[in-house]
């Protein structure tokens, strides 16, 4: 068994953070892509034309100067909102608040392309079925398109989660103690870096490794109604 | 928002993507010369000639980029033997320790583009190569490789863009790229806002280049697809 100096604990927490950090970001990069494919398929130019800002923006800088400017733009521009209102106190941003939102409008922004390619995959018919049927738009989304669109998402959507899951470690620059950190942590004060660094990376395959399974038996739960021989 | 600080420190900005570059630039031709070997050898059909690319590919496409260049930057030093052997003058500089994590990174993604592309050729001209007389080695090279050439493209366009991005690492460890020279510049003046959305300017003109460049050479590498694949804009 290696020795970890007693850092053993403090790895374990940091991979819960980082795992936090995944689930948190997932949520929010869920709710953005799905808003951000409907505004790309909206029929109001505006809208798409932000739609399209925004993937492009946040597709064309890197995951690392995205959390430097969430993390250090945040405060100032809450301060300034807050300043509005009369507020005047230093308001402070986490890492994890900003690395959530860092995260989630990356995720969100890939996930717009997978979402899109999936909406406009569902035949014309199964819209024209559900008003035939007497359902309103937000009926017919919920249990018409959705349950359809997750299906053809989730391989898209699977791939996006691992990339996501190693780009919590930029976070670690901020300040937030994940994996990243705590192992940094452990290296300064052991001396061992290729250990620590190494110990680091086999925490981030089992996390890819049990992500890789779950995703695999929510593909397989989703499309249960399909007979695939 | 005060943007004279950006116009005045532009020079430095532009030095630190020319950084950023020199790190894609590399990172990428060392990358895909490895990528060849390794993905020929991840479609043997001997199972242990396999399992060494197979390990390699998942270990640097499952783990985060930025504990790849840890390793390689504070992690060699642990060991006394690299700290006093021949290879120490170039593991002691940040440069080329993140040339050496960015080409182990990029020649693992690298290597399963190509997989995929050769295992895309259809297989009646693998056949007809055969039925010629060709060798494997005269099959590789007069047809293969660059049929897998033109189906690469898009997919490594990709690769480039990921790499550039990823280039934003080096900052971790000292070097002045660009998000590093943005940094640098912040510490001093303390306007991160301006200087960080100058830098992002930066990566997305540089984005923007590398996917022109692309869709310029897959216009002319699959040109004798003609129209089918391809559409050219109307002029006029």
């Amino acid at each position: 068994m290696i020795d970890l100096h007693g850092f053993g604990d403090q790895l374990l927490q940091g991979a819960v953070v980082t795992l936090e950090l995944a689930l948190a970001s997932l949520f929010v990069g869920l709710i953005l892509g799905l808003l951000g494919a409907s505004a790309k398929l909206s029929s109001i130019a505006v809208i798409r034309w932000i739609a399209n800002g925004y993937t492009t923006i946040i597709r064309g800088i890197p995951e690392l100067l995205t959390v430097l400017i969430i993390y250090f733009g945040a405060t100032s521009v809450l301060m300034a909102i807050a300043g509005l209102f009369g507020y005047d106190e230093y308001i402070e941003v986490g890492a994890f608040a900003a690395g959530v939102t860092a995260l989630g409008l990356t995720f969100g922004a890939y996930a717009t392309e997978v979402f899109r390619g999936a909406l406009q995959s569902i035949p014309k018919g199964q819209h024209e079925a559900a008003t035939a049927l007497g359902m309103g738009p937000i009926r017919k989304f919920y249990r018409i398109i959705l349950p359809q669109v997750w299906r053809i998402a989730l391989p898209g959507l699977g791939n996006l989660f691992l990339v996501l899951l190693k780009d919590t470690a930029l976070v670690s620059v901020v300040g937030l103690d994940d994996i990243m950190r705590k192992a940094n942590i452990a290296v300064s004060s052991t001396k061992q870096a290729f250990l620590f660094y190494l110990v680091a990376a086999f925490m981030y395959l089992a996390l890819t490794i049990i992500s890789m399974v779950f995703v695999s038996y929510m593909e397989k739960r989703a499309s249960r109604g399909l007979n695939r021989g | 928002m005060d943007f004279s600080v950006v116009v005045e420190y532009f020079p430095r900005l532009l030095e630190g993507a020319w950084v950023s570059l020199q790190l894609v630039i590399v990172s990428i031709v060392l990358g895909g010369v490895f990528a060849l070997p390794i993905a020929l050898a991840r479609i043997s059909p001997i199972a242990w000639i396999r399992a060494v690319p197979f390990a390699y590919i998942f270990f640097f496409r499952g783990t985060p980029l930025l504990v790849q260049i840890f390793l390689v930057y504070y992690g060699a030093s642990q060991f006394d033997v690299v700290r006093e052997g021949f290879l120490w003058p170039i593991l002691r500089e940040p440069f080329w320790c993140a040339i050496i994590a960015f080409t182990l990174n990029t020649s693992a993604y690298t290597a399963e583009i190509f997989r995929g592309a050769i295992q895309a050729i259809p297989e009646g001209e693998v056949e007809a190569c055969k039925v010629i007389g060709m060798t494997k080695f005269q099959m590789y090279r007069r047809v293969l490789l660059p049929r897998a050439f033109g189906i690469v493209l898009p997919a490594y366009g990709n690769e480039i863009i990921l790499m550039l991005k990823g280039s934003a690492l080096a900052s971790t460890i000292t070097i002045l790229d660009l998000t590093g020279m943005a940094r640098t510049i912040i510490a001093r003046t303390y306007t991160p806002m301006e200087i960080f959305l100058a830098a992002g300017a930066i990566y997305l003109v540089i984005s923007i280049v590398i996917i022109a460049i692309f869709r310029q050479i897959e216009l002319r590498q699959n040109r004798y697809l003609g129209t089918l694949s391809i559409k050219v804009p109307d002029k006029g």
